[in-house]
């Protein structure tokens, strides 16, 4: 690959401030976030679709348009994962086209997490850290966790008590210090704030933000390629942050503006938990005000952030593109993870299960025509999030192991072969 | 006096001092009296029209003062201020 520097600054998203590429992430004027700064032109002079296409099916495929200096050396499997068209599902809900980004099986932790914490501790390492961790409602702390114990990393991941079982044991695992958190997300969120800046960590989340954000770029890069260099014309993207969407949103402006896909038409649009759904409730009443929740209340604990820190951003996102914003039950949840499963072999955790309701209202409403095309940004297993869905989606029927008790079984559901 | 915590990007301002104290009856008045201190201190934290910045976070003893009565939330004496950036998702 290139030696040319493509990535040279951080930037503040605020007032345009420059920063050395250090383990920093707000400006010290306006508290803005940082964002990498890259050369476009040097960019633009080298990366193609065929160079691209050249290169291993792993989100780094992309690599100039991601911020490290070397090669990474974390999580060099991660990403490509599959673009799947889903015509039961769209038969359901009532759409033309309808594909599914699977980030369920994203390696090596099954969620676009994977994504971020690859960039994050590839930089980690490249700023001489030993430790990392990070603020998370269970699937951060999964990848950080495993993504440092295939690297050699000493990890903490930092998470609320309350979390579902699936995603504790999913980080305890690999051999991380897990520490529980009596409270909700934003508690963690503020107690790991105030630790970044007191050890010498790497927090991927806090210190390495400017890195790990950029890292769900990857997403729409991917989306745009399997569509065969196309923008979809609606994306769906889940929100508890809002940093995914607004992350989309710069994948997709940067393959226009660096002529790797044509300007076409796009739009992208947000769903949130109505138990925790301060950006869906600013965007509705039509304000880039996010006023936080203080007590999140739903089953998808992965979206429940009361304070979602790129909540205005996200709302510009969608603004810009014409989106809109939608939020569910947490019994609408369920039935978007059964409807998922049902319509697609695919098992989404409860997140998943918000993107796919949200677009069903999105649909219904016409914000999204039936006439056009949309992709569904799942990103998480549903065997990390089971509890959700324990005793609502049957039992098995227990027989003894005898023909004639199966035959009685099943005696009105299927003819028998004679 | 109340304890008012410095997050790291604001420490160049307060002599690298994690904690620092100020008195005040709201947190408006200890904001000001902190600006007093340490010239620059405040606008880093409210805006031109005196507004606390969409992308600064002050809790009163682990509450956010979204939820109390923002810069007219009262203050007393033992009181743990904290100033913290917001930080993305997890």
């Amino acid at each position: 690959m290139s030696k040319k520097p493509f990535f040279n600054n951080l930037k503040c998203r605020e007032c345009g401030r420059l920063y050395e590429k250090e383990a920093i992430h707000i400006c010290e004027f306006d508290f803005g976030p940082l964002e990498a700064a890259y050369d476009y032109d040097a960019i633009r002079s080298v990366l193609t679709r065929e160079l691209i296409e050249s290169r291993p099916q792993t989100m780094w495929r992309y690599r100039e348009l991601l911020p490290i200096d070397g090669e990474p050396t974390v999580g060099t499997q991660v990403g490509f994962t599959p673009l799947v068209k889903a015509d039961r599902l769209a038969k359901a809900l009532g759409i033309r086209e309808l594909w599914i980004k699977n980030d369920s099986v994203n390696y090596p932790t099954l969620s676009f997490k994977d994504r971020v914490v690859s960039v994050a501790l590839s930089r980690a390492r490249e700023l001489g850290f030993e430790v990392v961790a990070c603020a998370s409602t269970g699937n951060l702390a999964n990848s950080v966790a495993a993504n440092a114990a295939n690297a050699g990393l000493k990890s903490y991941v930092l998470i609320p008590s309350n979390l579902e079982q699936g995603k504790v044991l999913g980080s305890l695992v690999y051999g991380t210090n897990v520490i529980g958190i009596k409270g909700p997300y934003d508690q963690v969120n503020r107690l790991c704030s105030e630790i970044a800046g007191k050890y010498g960590w790497g927090f991927v989340n806090v210190n390495l933000r400017p890195y790990y954000a950029e890292g769900s770029k990857t997403m729409g890069f991917e989306i745009a390629e399997q569509l065969g260099w196309k923008l979809p014309r609606h994306t769906v993207a889940c929100m508890a942050s809002g940093s995914l969407l607004t992350k989309i949103h710069k994948a997709y402006k940067e393959f226009i503006d660096l002529g790797i896909v044509e300007q076409s038409d796009f739009t992208i649009h947000g769903a949130q938990a109505s138990g925790c759904s301060p950006i869906s409730t600013a965007f509705k009443a039509g304000s880039e005000m996010v006023k936080p929740v203080q007590n999140p209340d739903t089953i998808a604990k992965s979206l429940a952030i009361g304070t979602p820190a790129d909540g205005y951003y996200a709302i510009r996102s969608m603004k810009e593109t014409g989106g809109s914003c939608e939020d569910c039950s947490d019994e609408e949840i369920v039935e978007g993870i059964k409807l998922l499963a049902e319509t697609t072999g695919i098992f989404a955790e409860t997140a998943g299960g918000v993107t796919v309701a949200c677009a069903k209202k999105l649909i219904e409403t016409g914000k999204i025509p039936k006439d056009e095309s949309a992709v569904l940004c799942i990103t998480g297993h549903g065997l990390k999030t089971q509890e959700a869905i324990i005793g609502k989606v049957g039992e098995p029927r227990v027989i003894g192991a005898s023909l004639r008790e199966f035959e009685a079984l099943v005696a009105d559901e299927v003819n028998v072969k004679s | 006096m109340p304890t008012v915590r410095i997050p790291t990007p604001l420490r160049k301002l307060t002599n690298n001092h994690e904690e620092v104290v100020a008195s005040g009856a709201t947190l408006g008045a200890v904001l000001d009296e902190l600006n007093a201190t340490f010239p620059g201190l405040g606008e880093r934290i409210v805006d031109e029209n005196g507004v606390i910045r969409r992308f600064v976070n002050i809790f009163v003893n682990d509450e956010d003062v979204r939820f109390l009565q923002e810069k007219e939330t009262p203050i007393k004496e033992a009181d743990v201020i904290s100033i913290v950036p917001a930080i993305a998702g997890g």
